[in-house]
C-alpha cells in the first residue's frame, strides 16, 4: 500500500526528521488559507499515488496566496497519469542548496534492511542506478542492530556532506530507519532531502511503500489508505482477500497460486490470445472468495472468455466448483467459460460442473485449456 | 534417495488442530508420511486426526516424547514467526513453513536468527516437500508424482504440481519435489537445492522453475555453470507481467527494471539451460537432455 507524500512526510515527522511546515487543501479557498498563514513563498503540490508529477505539471511554486489559490485551483482540475488530483499539498518553500537522495528498502539477494543515500537527489533512484551507479552508496542494517551511528556517518561522507552535517544527517537516517521498521514498510525514502543555505536539512518530498501482509498490525496506518485511488474492482479483489491486476487483453484467468496465475497468462499469449488479468485465488479458497472473483473478472468489459485453471493443493477442487457454480447463479455471464481442475478432490470437482446446468468448456491438460479460451474468446467455440 | 525429506523423516505438524492442520496431517498420513506429533498451544493432552496423533502444547514437549526432527507450519501469518522460533529453539533441524502472508521484516528477523544456528528453513508461502513413495511435508498433491530421478525446485506451489504431473504422465519420475516459496524472504534458495541434488546419487536431472522478481534465477544460472555437472532444464513464469505490478506473490514484481522473465531467460540459456514455452514441455526438455 503506497501513502500519499503529505503522509509519508507526517510519519516522518512522528520520528524526527524535519519537514517543511504545511498542510492539504482540497479547495483552493483551502490552499490560499495555508499559504496565508505559511507566510512567504510556498509550493502547491499534487497529491496523486504515481510518480513524475513535477514533470506533468502537478508541483507548482506559488509567491502569493493569490497565487497559491490560482495554481491550486489549476491543479486540483488535472489528471496525472489517468489519475484526478483531488488534493494538493501546500508546503513552505525551502531554499535549496543541493538535494540528497536517501532510502531504505529490503535488499532480497542480502536479506535485510539496506540503506542508500546518493548526493544525485531530487531524481528517480533507478535512473541514477542504471546512469551513474559509483554515485549510490549503501549500507546494510543488522536486524538485531539496527542502524548504527557509524554507519550513517559512512553515508554522510560517501556523499560528500561536511563534517558538521554528520549529527543531524546521522537523526534523519536514524529517524527513517524508524520509521520503516515501526511502519512495517518495504520503502521509506526522502527524495529530495535538500540542504538549504543556512546549512539546515529539510526532509521535502517522500514516499512510503508498506507491507500490505504487516497492515494487521497497524490499524492506524490502514486507515490511511485512499479509496478514490482505487478501481473498483481493485477494492472488490482486496476486501475479498484476492491478488488481482488488470491487463489489456481477453481472457479472463481464475488460477490458484500465482506462478500458475503467471503461467496460464503466458500461455494464453503462446496460443495467440492475450489474458485480461491477473487473478490469484489463494490457497484454500473458499466459494464465497471464488465467487467475488468471478464477479470481478466479469465486470471488465473487455473479457471475451473466461479460463478457470485450478490445480488443487491446499484449495480443493470441490470447494472451487462450488463457488464457480454459487457465482453463476448470481452472475449469470454470457461469455463462454473453459474449466480445468485437477487435483485434490478433483472428482468431486468436476462431477459438481458437470452435473451443473451451466454449460462450461472442460479441458485437462493446461495447453488444452489455454487453446480452448484462446478460440472461445474468438467466437470459435 | 532423496534429498531432506524420506521414510525416516519424523514429523513433526504445528498448528495440527486448525483446519488445514488436521486435513493435510490426514493426507501426510495416508501418504506414508510418520506424523509423529502435533503442536497446538492449550490443547496438549488431546489426540487429533481420528486419535491417530498425539498433540502437544509446546514444540519442545513434542521433540522429547516423539523424537520429531522435521516441522511443518499451518498456523495464520500473525504467530508463524514464533512457531517459526520455537520449533528452532526445540532442536528441529528441518522446518517447513506453508503460511502465506508473513510481514517481511519478521522473515529478516526469522531468517538473520536461523542463520546462526544449524537450521533448515522451507518457506514461508511454500508448498512443501514430496519425495514420491516415502514422505510428504506439506500441501502437494501425492497422486501427482511418482518415484524417479529428477529433482524438481520451484517459487511456486500449484506451479510444481503442473510441471509433475506433466512428468508422470510421460512415466518421469521424482526423486525429490520441492517448492522454496514465493516470498522476498525464504529459508533456502535455488543456489541451496541445486547444491544438494548435485549431491544426490539419485539424482540425474533438475528441474527449476522461476519466477519474475528478483535475481535468485540468475544467481542459479551462475551455479550452474560452474558448479554442476547435472543437466538442468528450466520454465519461468511472468513473460505477460507488468512492471511495478505485485504479481501475487510478495516476492513476484518486476522492480527498477530488474526481475523480468526475459532477463532470467537470457540468464539460464547462457550457460545452456534449455528453457520450457510452457510448462507442459519440461517432459520434452528432460527426454531430450538423457
Amino acid at each position: 500500500m503506497k501513502l500519499h507524500e503529505y503522509q509519508s512526510k507526517r510519519l516522518f515527522a512522528r520520528y524526527g526528521i524535519p519537514i517543511p511546515d504545511g498542510d492539504v487543501a482540497t479547495t483552493p479557498a483551502e490552499a490560499r488559507q495555508i499559504a496565508k498563514r505559511l507566510g512567504g513563498p510556498v509550493v502547491v503540490k499534487s497529491q496523486v499515488l504515481v510518480g513524475g508529477r513535477g514533470k506533468a505539471g502537478g508541483i507548482k511554486l506559488a509567491r502569493t496566496p493569490d497565487e497559491a489559490e490560482a495554481l491550486a485551483e489549476q491543479i486540483l482540475g488535472m489528471e496525472i497519469k489517468g489519475l484526478p488530483v483531488r488534493k494538493v499539498l501546500v508546503d513552505q518553500a525551502a531554499d535549496i542548496q543541493q538535494e540528497i537522495y536517501l532510502g531504505i528498502t529490503v535488499d532480497r539477494a542480502a536479506r535485510r534492511p539496506v540503506m542508500m543515500a546518493s548526493s544525485e537527489g531530487g531524481v528517480e533512484i533507478e535512473e541514477v542506478a542504471k546512469a551513474t551507479p559509483e554515485k549510490i552508496v549503501k549500507v546494510h542494517v543488522d536486524p538485531f542492530l539496527g542502524l548504527r551511528d557509524y554507519q550513517a556517518r559512512q553515508l554522510a561522507l560517501g556523499i560528500g556532506l561536511g563534517r558538521e552535517q554528520f549529527r543531524p544527517f546521522s537523526a534523519i537516517a536514524s529517524g527513517l530507519y524508524r520509521t520503516f521498521v515501526e511502519t512495517d514498510a518495504s520503502l521509506a525514502e526522502i527524495n529530495p532531502l535538500v540542504v538549504q543555505g543556512d546549512g539546515s536539512l529539510l526532509a521535502v518530498d517522500g514516499k512510503i511503500v508498506l507491507d500490505d501482509n504487516a497492515l494487521f498490525r497497524h490499524p492506524d496506518l490502514a486507515e490511511m489508505r485512499d479509496l478514490d485511488e482505487e478501481t473498483e474492482a481493485e477494492r472488490e479483489a482486496r476486501q475479498a482477500g484476492l491478488s488481482y491486476v488488470s491487463l489489456d487483453g481477453e481472457i479472463g484467468c481464475m488460477v490458484n497460486g500465482a506462478g500458475l496465475a503467471m503461467a496460464t497468462m503466458d500461455l494464453t499469449k503462446y496460443y495467440g490470445g492475450s489474458p485480461a488479468n491477473f487473478l490469484d485465488i489463494g490457497g484454500g479458497a473458499k466459494a464465497d472468495k471464488v465467487a467475488a472473483a468471478l464477479r470481478i473478472i466479469l465486470s471488465d468489459p473487455k473479457v471475451k472468455a473466461v479460463l478457470f485453471n485450478i490445480f488443487g493443493g491446499i484449495t480443493r477442487c470441490d470447494e472451487v466448483a462450488r463457488g464457480i457454480l454459487t457465482a453463476l447463479e448470481e452472475v449469470k455471464p454470457d461469455v463462454p467459460m473453459v474449466a480445468r481442475l485437477v487435483g485434490t478432490n478433483e472428482e468431486e470437482g468436476r462431477a459438481l460442473l458437470e452435473a451443473s446446468p451451466y454449460q462450461l468448456i472442460t479441458a485437462s491438460t493446461l495447453s488444452e485449456a489455454a487453446q480452448k479460451a484462446v478460440a472461445a474468446a474468438r467466437g470459435e467455440v | 534417495m532423496s534429498i531432506l525429506v524420506d521414510k525416516n523423516t519424523r514429523l513433526l505438524v504445528q498448528g495440527i488442530t486448525g483446519r488445514e492442520g488436521e486435513f493435510h496431517a490426514r493426507q501426510m498420513l495416508a501418504y506414508g508420511t510418520q506424523v509423529v506429533a502435533g503442536v497446538t498451544p492449550g490443547k496438549g493432552g488431546q489426540w487429533a486426526v481420528d486419535g491417530q496423533v498425539p498433540v502437544f502444547d509446546t514444540v519442545a514437549e513434542a521433540v522429547e516424547a516423539t523424537g520429531a526432527n522435521t516441522s511443518v507450519i499451518y498456523v495464520p501469518a500473525r504467530f508463524a514467526p514464533d512457531a517459526i522460533y520455537e520449533a528452532a529453539d526445540a532442536g528441529i533441524s528441518l522446518i517447513v513453513c506453508i503460511t502465506e502472508g508473513i510481514p517481511v521484516q519478521d522473515m529478516i528477523r526469522v531468517r538473520a536468527y536461523l542463520d546462526q544456528r544449524d537450521v533448515r528453513l522451507v518457506g514461508p508461502n511454500c508448498p512443501g516437500l514430496l519425495t514420491p513413495g516415502e514422505a510428504k511435508v506439506g500441501i502437494m498433491p501425492g497422486h501427482i508424482a511418482m518415484p524417479g530421478n529428477v529433482g524438481v525446485v520451484s517459487r511456486s506451489g500449484t506451479l510444481t504440481y503442473e510441471v509433475v504431473y506433466a512428468m508422470t504422465m510421460r512415466g518421469i519420475g521424482q526423486s525429490t519435489c520441492i517448492g522454496i516459496g514465493g516470498d522476498p524472504i525464504i529459508g533456502t534458495t535455488f543456489l541451496d537445492v541445486l547444491e544438494m541434488f548435485e549431491g544426490d546419487p539419485l539424482t540425474d536431472q533438475v528441474v527449476l522453475i522461476g519466477e519474475i522478481g528478483g535475481t535468485d534465477e540468475e544467481r542459479a544460472a551462475d551455479f550452474i555453470a560452474t558448479r554442476m555437472s547435472k543437466p538442468v532444464v528450466a520454465f519461468i513464469a511472468g513473460r505477460t507481467a507488468p512492471p511495478g505490478k505485485r504479481m501475487g506473490h510478495a516476492g513476484a514484481i518486476i522492480e527498477g527494471g530488474t526481475g523480468t522473465a526475459a532477463e532470467k531467460i537470457k540468464a539460464l540459456e547462457a550457460v545452456g539451460v534449455p528453457v520450457a514455452e510452457y510448462p507442459e514441455q519440461i517432459p520434452d526438455l528432460l527426454l531430450a537432455a538423457r
